[in-house]
Parts: C-alpha cells; sequence; structure tokens
C-alpha cells in the first residue's frame, strides 16, 4: 500500500531522517517509535508532502507520489492526522468534517448551492462523527471543545477522506487515562478501514495494537518486526527501550 | 440586532437618502448615496479576499482603476468615433454600460489572475508589499501613457447608456447602481455559503488543514481573488459613470487604503459592511470637510481608535457581537 | 549612439537614488525584521526629516544644522510613534499593522499641511557642496550628488559594522530569531526596539532632508519612496540589510537606465514621438517587472529565507 524507500532529511548539519524506509501492507498497524527528537514527525510530514525529502522515494498504490503536493496525496487517499490538534477553530465539528469531503469529493469549487444545506453532505459527515462518537457534538464550535474531543475529531476528519492509509501522528498526545483507553478501541478498528502507520509515545498503546514496529533513533532506522522480536531486540533495548520502561 | 436586520437597515438606509434628496430637492444627496454605493462596492470585492479569505491586499485600486478605465477609454472611442484597437481584431468604443460593465468585469479578472498569480505565492508582508508595488506600476503607466490623457485624466462627456433610460438623471442611475449592488451581494453571499465558501474560510484559519483533507489552498485563493478583481473593477467602471472622468487618481495607493478603510470601519466579513463602512467614510468627509480644510487628520485619528479599540466596525458594533478575524 | 559621458552621469544618478533608497529601506527593513512591523507610515519621517531641515534652515541659514535637526526630529518622531502606538501593534495582524500606520500618514500629512501650508518648500544645496567635480574622462558631475553616494555608502558601512559587530547589533539579531530568548536574558526589549525604530526613522529623515535639496520639500514627497523602498526590501528579502542595499542600488540604477535607454531602443524602431510615449511608459514599469521576475524566481528575495 505505501511503500517508502531510502528517505533522507538533514536540517542543516543535523540528519533527521537517514535512508529510513518503511513500508504499510494492507489490514496492520505499523507503529514507528522512538526517543523524542529521533525524526518521527520529520517522517511523517514528508510522507504527507508538507516537507520536501532530500532523497528517498515514496510509493503510494503502486504510484510514485514524491513529486505531488500534499494535497494530491490526500485526495490519493492519504490521510493524517497532527501531532498538535490542527482543525478549523472558527467551524463547528461537522463542518470540519463536511470540509474534508469537500477535499475527497474535489467539490471545492462549486459556487451555488449552500453547503449547509447540503443533507448528504452532512449524513455522511454525522456517519464518520458516529464513528468516533463525536455525533452528538456536532454543533459545536472546535475553539469550544475539550482537547481530547479534539483528537477525536482528527480521525473523524481522516475517515471522511476514506483513506487508502492513516498516518496519525501521536493521536494520543495528552490524553488522560480514559481518553487513551478509549482512543486504542477506536484504533483497534481502523485498520479494517484501511492500514495505520502509527507514530506513538505511549508504549502499552504501541505493543497493544501494533502487528509490526519499526524504531528509529537519531534519525536512523535500527529495527522493524513484530512487536515480541522488537521487545527483545538487544540494539533497541540498548537504544530506547532501556531508557523508558515498556 | 442581528446580522440580518443590521444589513437590511444599511440597505433601507441606503434607498431613504437619495428618496430624500428628491423630496427635498437636494440632488447632491443623491449623488453623495450613489458614491457611498460605489466606494462600497469595490470594498465589497476586498471584503471577500480580505475578510472572508484573509488576505490583505494593499493593492485593489489596480482593480478599480482598470474598471474605470474600462468605462472611460470605451466611451472616449465610441465618442470619437475610432476603433480602439485595429490589430489582431478590430474593436471599436461602446457606450452601452452592459458592454462596458462585462469589459470591465473581464480585464479585472484577468489583472488579478496575473497579479495573483504572483503575489499569492507570498504570504504576509511580502504580499501586502507586493498587491501594493502592482497596483502603483499601473498607476505610474497610466501617469505616462499619453494616450487617454496621462496625468490629466480623461473626461467622458455623457453617462453610458443603459436600456434609453435617462442615465444623466441622478435618481435613475442611483437606481441603476444599486440594483447593481444588490446583485453583486447576493452573489458573494451565494458564494461565500457554497461549499468554495466553505474552503475559502478554511483557507484563512489554518492551510496546513486544509491541505491535509485534497484542497489545494493556492488555487482556492487565487479564486477568490480574482472574483475580487471583477468586483471592483466593475465598481470602477461605475464610479466613471458617475464622475463622467476618469484619472489616474483612482489608482493611487490612497485608493487602495481607503477601500481598506471602508471594509474595517463597516466589519470585516460581514456582506454589507463595506457599504456601512463606505458610507460612514464619505459622512465624515462631508461633515469634517465642512468644518475644517484639514479633515483628513481627524480621520486619521478616529481610525487609529477604532482600529486599536473597536474591532468588530458598525456591523459588529450594530449587531452586538464582535467578528473573530485578528 | 548615446555619448558615453550622459551614460556615465546617469549611471551616477542611478547609484545616487538607489543609496538613498537604501537609507529609506534600512530602516524599514530593520523594523520587519526585528519586530515583525510593517509600517506605511515610514515615507511620513522622510517627510518630517526634509520639513524639519527646510525650517531650521530658513531659521538659521545653516545647512549642517538643519540636517542635524531632520535627523533629531525623524528619530523623535520614531520614537514617539513607537512608544506610543506602534507598541500596541507587535503583537497584532498584519492588517492591523496596515491599518493603523496608514491612518498615521493621513495625521502627519494632513498635520504637516496644517503648520507649514500647501505649497512646496525650497532647500538650496549648501554652497561648500555646490558646483561640479571634473571626472577621469571628461564628466563634470555635481559634487552634492557625489557626496551624497558617499554618504549613503559609509552608512551603510557603519550599519553594517553596528549589525555585525556591536552589542546592540548582536541585540538586533537576537531580537529577530528568538524574542522571547532575549528577554529572558535580561535585555531590556522595550528600550531596544524603541531604539531600532527610531535609528530607522533617522535614517529615513536624513534622506528626506538630503533629497530635498535636490527636489523640493513637500506633503506627500515620502510616500513615492516608500513603495520603491518597499520594492527594494521585496527585492533584497525582508530583514537583510545587505539585501536592502543590493536591492536599492538595482533598482537605482535600474530605474535610471530606464528612463534613459528604453526611449531611444524604441527610438530605433518607432517614430520619435511614439518612441519617448512607449519608452517612458515601459520605463516607469520597469523596477515592478524586475520585481516580478525575482519573485516568479525566487520568493523570499535575493537574500531572504523562504517566504
Amino acid at each position: 500500500m505505501l511503500e517508502v524507500v531510502g528517505l533522507t532529511k538533514s536540517f542543516g548539519a543535523v540528519r533527521a531522517n537517514d535512508e529510513v524506509s518503511i513500508d504499510l501492507v494492507t489490514g496492520e498497524i505499523h507503529a514507528l517509535i522512538g526517543p523524542n527528537g529521533a525524526g518521527k514527525s520529520t517522517f511523517i510530514t514528508q510522507v504527507a508532502g508538507d516537507l520536501a525529502p532530500d532523497s528517498g522515494s515514496i510509493r503510494f498504490r503502486g504510484r510514485d507520489i514524491g513529486h505531488m503536493r500534499a494535497a494530491e496525496r490526500a485526495r490519493l487517499g492519504m490521510a493524517r492526522t497532527f501531532q498538535i490538534s490542527s482543525l478549523i477553530g472558527e467551524f463547528t465539528v461537522l463542518e470540519n468534517v463536511v470540509l474534508a469531503q469537500l477535499g475527497r469529493l474535489g467539490e471545492s469549487m462549486r459556487f451555488f448551492a449552500p453547503v449547509a444545506r447540503d443533507q448528504e453532505l452532512r449524513n455522511l459527515a454525522q456517519e464518520c462523527l458516529a464513528r468516533v462518537g463525536l455525533e452528538s457534538r456536532h454543533r459545536e464550535r472546535v475553539s469550544e471543545i475539550s482537547h481530547g474531543e479534539r483528537r477525536l475529531l482528527e480521525i473523524a476528519i481522516a475517515l471522511a477522506l476514506e483513506p487508502a492509509a492513516f498516518l496519525l501522528d501521536e493521536p494520543m498526545a495528552g490524553l488522560d487515562q480514559e481518553g487513551s483507553r478509549m482512543l486504542v478501541g477506536l484504533l483497534d478498528s481502523l485498520r479494517q478501514t484501511a492500514p495505520v502507520l502509527l507514530v506513538e509515545h505511549d508504549m502499552d498503546a504501541v505493543f497493544a495494537l501494533a502487528d509490526r514496529i519499526s524504531v528509529l533513533v537519531d534519525g536512523r532506522l535500527i529495527a522493524t518486526g513484530q512487536p515480541d522480536a522488537i521487545r527483545s531486540d538487544d540494539a533497541v533495548r540498548a537504544a530506547y527501550l532501556g531508557m523508558e520502561q515498556p | 440586532m442581528t446580522p440580518r436586520i443590521a444589513s437590511a437597515a444599511v440597505a433601507l438606509l441606503l434607498l431613504a437618502v437619495p428618496l430624500a434628496g428628491t423630496v427635498m430637492d437636494e440632488p447632491w444627496l443623491i449623488t453623495l448615496a450613489t458614491r457611498v454605493a460605489i466606494l462600497g462596492m469595490a470594498g465589497v470585492g476586498l471584503n471577500l479576499v480580505l475578510g472572508y479569505g484573509g488576505m490583505v491586499s494593499l493593492g485593489h485600486a489596480a482593480y478599480f482603476g482598470i474598471g474605470g478605465y474600462v468605462a472611460g477609454v470605451l466611451a472616449h472611442h465610441a465618442l470619437e468615433g475610432d476603433p480602439v484597437l485595429l490589430w489582431p481584431v478590430m474593436l471599436g468604443g461602446t457606450d452601452s454600460m452592459i458592454v462596458i460593465w462585462l469589459v470591465a468585469i473581464v480585464s479585472g479578472a484577468l489583472l488579478a489572475l496575473l497579479i495573483g498569480c504572483l503575489s499569492l505565492r507570498t504570504s504576509g508582508v511580502y504580499f501586502i508589499m507586493i498587491t501594493l508595488a502592482f497596483a502603483q506600476m499601473i498607476y505610474y503607466f497610466t501617469i505616462s501613457w499619453p494616450a487617454y490623457g496621462g496625468e490629466d485624466g480623461l473626461p467622458i462627456y455623457l453617462r453610458n447608456s443603459l436600456f434609453g433610460l435617462d442615465t444623466m438623471d441622478p435618481m435613475t442611475f442611483f437606481l441603476i447602481v444599486f440594483a447593481v449592488l444588490v446583485v453583486v451581494i447576493c452573489l458573494v453571499s451565494m458564494v461565500v455559503r457554497a461549499r468554495f465558501g466553505l474552503a475559502l474560510n478554511a483557507v484563512r484559519q489554518n492551510e496546513t488543514r486544509v491541505r491535509s483533507v485534497g484542497i489545494g489552498g493556492f488555487r482556492v485563493r487565487l479564486v477568490a481573488f480574482v472574483m475580487s478583481g471583477a468586483i471592483t473593477a466593475l465598481a470602477g467602471a461605475l464610479f466613471v459613470d458617475l464622475n463622467r472622468f476618469v484619472s489616474p487618481s483612482m489608482l493611487s495607493w490612497h485608493t487602495s487604503g481607503e477601500i481598506m478603510v471602508f471594509v474595517i470601519l463597516g466589519g470585516v466579513a460581514r456582506l454589507w459592511g463595506p457599504i456601512a463602512g463606505a458610507a460612514l467614510y464619505v459622512f465624515l468627509e462631508q461633515v469634517l470637510g465642512s468644518m475644517t480644510d484639514h479633515w483628513q487628520f481627524w480621520v486619521g485619528l478616529l481610525l487609529i481608535v477604532v482600529v486599536l479599540h473597536a474591532r468588530g466596525g458598525i456591523m459588529g458594533f450594530a449587531s452586538g457581537q464582535r467578528s473573530d478575524d485578528g | 549612439m548615446m555619448p558615453a559621458t550622459l551614460v556615465a552621469e546617469q549611471v551616477l544618478n542611478g547609484l545616487q537614488f538607489g543609496v538613498m533608497l537604501f537609507l529609506m529601506s534600512a530602516g524599514l527593513t530593520l523594523v520587519f525584521g526585528v519586530m515583525g512591523l510593517i509600517n506605511l507610515a515610514h515615507g511620513s519621517l522622510y517627510m518630517i526629516g526634509a520639513f524639519a531641515c527646510a525650517a531650521v534652515v530658513s531659521l538659521t541659514g545653516s545647512f549642517w544644522l538643519g540636517l542635524a535637526a531632520s535627523l533629531a526630529a525623524a528619530a523623535a518622531a520614531g520614537a514617539l510613534v513607537e512608544m506610543t502606538l506602534m507598541r500596541r501593534l507587535y503583537q497584532r495582524g498584519h492588517l492591523d499593522q496596515v491599518l493603523v500606520t496608514f491612518a498615521l500618514i493621513l495625521v502627519f500629512s494632513e498635520g504637516t499641511r496644517w503648520i507649514f501650508g500647501a505649497f512646496p518648500l525650497y532647500l538650496d544645496i549648501p554652497p561648500s557642496l555646490a558646483g561640479t567635480v571634473a571626472l577621469p574622462g571628461g564628466l563634470d558631475y555635481p559634487l552634492y550628488r557625489l557626496v551624497i553616494i558617499a554618504a549613503g555608502l559609509a552608512v551603510a558601512a557603519g550599519l553594517f559594522q553596528l549589525v555585525s559587530r556591536t552589542r546592540l547589533g548582536m541585540r538586533i539579531r537576537a531580537g529577530e530569531s528568538d524574542r522571547e530568548m532575549i528577554a529572558a536574558i535580561g535585555v531590556n526589549i522595550r528600550a531596544l526596539y524603541t531604539a531600532v525604530f527610531a535609528l530607522g526613522a533617522a535614517l529615513a529623515g536624513f534622506a528626506g532632508a538630503v533629497i530635498g535639496s535636490i527636489t523640493s520639500v513637500e506633503v506627500g514627497m515620502g510616500e513615492p519612496v516608500l513603495i520603491l523602498a518597499f520594492v527594494v526590501i521585496v527585492i533584497g528579502g525582508i530583514g537583510s540589510i545587505k539585501g536592502a542595499l543590493v536591492g536599492a542600488i538595482l533598482v537605482g540604477v535600474t530605474d535610471t537606465m530606464g528612463r534613459l535607454l528604453l526611449p531611444a531602443l524604441f527610438g530605433t524602431f518607432l517614430e520619435p514621438a511614439d518612441a519617448a510615449a512607449t519608452g517612458a511608459s515601459l520605463a516607469s514599469m520597469l523596477i515592478y517587472l524586475l520585481m516580478a521576475l525575482i519573485l516568479f524566481f525566487r520568493p523570499g528575495g535575493l537574500f531572504g529565507k523562504v517566504a
């Protein structure tokens, strides 16, 4: 589905990503973990098309998408969420999801029918909100909802793109225990919709969810494999898990 | 007052002033109201990019002016009887308002497309300076191009014609302008509530998010910019018909600043806001201007106070809510 | 064929124009770079400098006192405006900055007209700088303009030293990269901002006084120069003093040479009257076309970071 080979990106003298290769196959959750500053967000941002890599190739659904802009990649079915919620603050919850549908349907250049009265768009958006449990909050302005609800809305927006792959950048960031538990259940169900590339710090969640795990340290991939193999991998233990108890 | 009632109040007031002018036999009031409607319309064009799209264009005099020169030049050639162009196609002048409006709209749109393609690649301070600079380029061009009067401008001796109406009659001309204004505002209202409007609103607030759901922000902003240029150019064509005179001063950067002031005084992203803003500006110009030659000094001070302390503008104040924009 | 002395003279005129544009642009670009503020009223400070100079010269008869007054008046006006208004605008959006500084232009222009009347004032070149100098190649060039070029280049050199070598410059550069950091290490950021603003204002006032002696001193004289300074900054890149210098000289020389060469160029294949008109119109647009070209290939300007 998604195949990234040899992705490299430097900021000045710092190699944020050094020959990183990761693939994503249908039906799986592939977690990308690593200490802070390992280059995980840099990696996601390049795959999503908001940052140009120095070298390396990205193939998605059998096509080379290296030259495509972020918007084109999204239309092709790549749905990303942001580490720090990135939403349209003055819009309602529902409007945020409707906007994503306009992107998917390529309908942002329609000038006549009022969008607020389009029942079909609203219904589709409500379905996405229902999947994350926000259907009763659809009228709220995003600036009024809680942090946890924003994290869920990010995922509802991704769902609205009817994606072929999810790129989730720390979906659990800042959630309390109960919020995290709920989100784990939701993420678990996402893989039936499309495979998930999951960047996450919450190790309980990662080992509960992931089919495969890749470990990034100082911009380099030091291991990829099944959770059990990663747990017992010496290099990983030395470089990473030793510092943060799994 | 809800925003809707505030809008209706502005529209009714704009209609009431020329009626009063007719009843009291003070035709200058009608001319004043016409001026407000036209300047407000230029502001409606700017509001689409500034208010809804968040693009601070300081060069809308370019579109106002090109619309004005379209009206002036076409009417000039119609009067002289010589063609505007011999090559590549033979093109004559015209005194038909409909044709002039269409040409003004298309010219404004094309100019906005050209300037937009370059300036929308940037943002923030760059965008402000670049839109200003391109407008200034056209200003200097009209000054140094002698064929249409250069610095002195170009008079047209009769208003252009529409369906055999007596367009020289102030009330008739006001009603024409008012009708055009209502049509323009209805169209803008439709566009901002349509799918495109949702996207435009979103681009103003968070372009990264818009990109990530598959919508190209540049395209959305460019289309809004082109529409905006077309509307302001149409207003420019009407302005020249009102004054029966076109000159480079329409293109000066003070005009750009004033159009922006209309939008801000009225309240950004409100459909009738620019009309209210233009009305207040013209009112101040008349009242302060009758008291002192230095009325601009006081307008400047007032504007500073409004920007620092009353950011919702007239429409925000009247409808008891503040605009959210920074 | 055009005489070489004419071309050389115009190149020098272009250089002189460019150096003056640099004085305007340097202040603007510093204020952009350090405080993130767009100041449309920068042209008013230029005007204030010119009027202060003219007023003091007519009172005392001394050009040098006038020049000192132009620096002082513009710096004082700049500091005053910074402390009363600009300070409230740093945290606001560019739209508010544009509006308030546009309103300030109305206030300054109308206020000046109130005090000095609507008629232009004339400033004479000081007698010690009148006359011409014979340059190698047989060109007699006005001494005053040569002195302007030298003075402008000296100011440019001084600014480079200031920004790259001194403590104040270090603070300015730190302010560009991290406002909170320098506030945290105890630099008085308010005083720094006022100083930067006053410095930019003084440069503009100086330019106004110097140019006012060549042209005339009148209300609104600063605005065309302000817009050219914007073009300079767009070409050079925001916040870069080096960019401002290169951009200013590029704009000054391009504009002056365009006005000389384009009508001649069109004269080779058009009727003289048509050639003069077409050449003049195109020449008036030339620097903006140059800006468009640079923008197309380098949206961040020649020396700027990405826009």
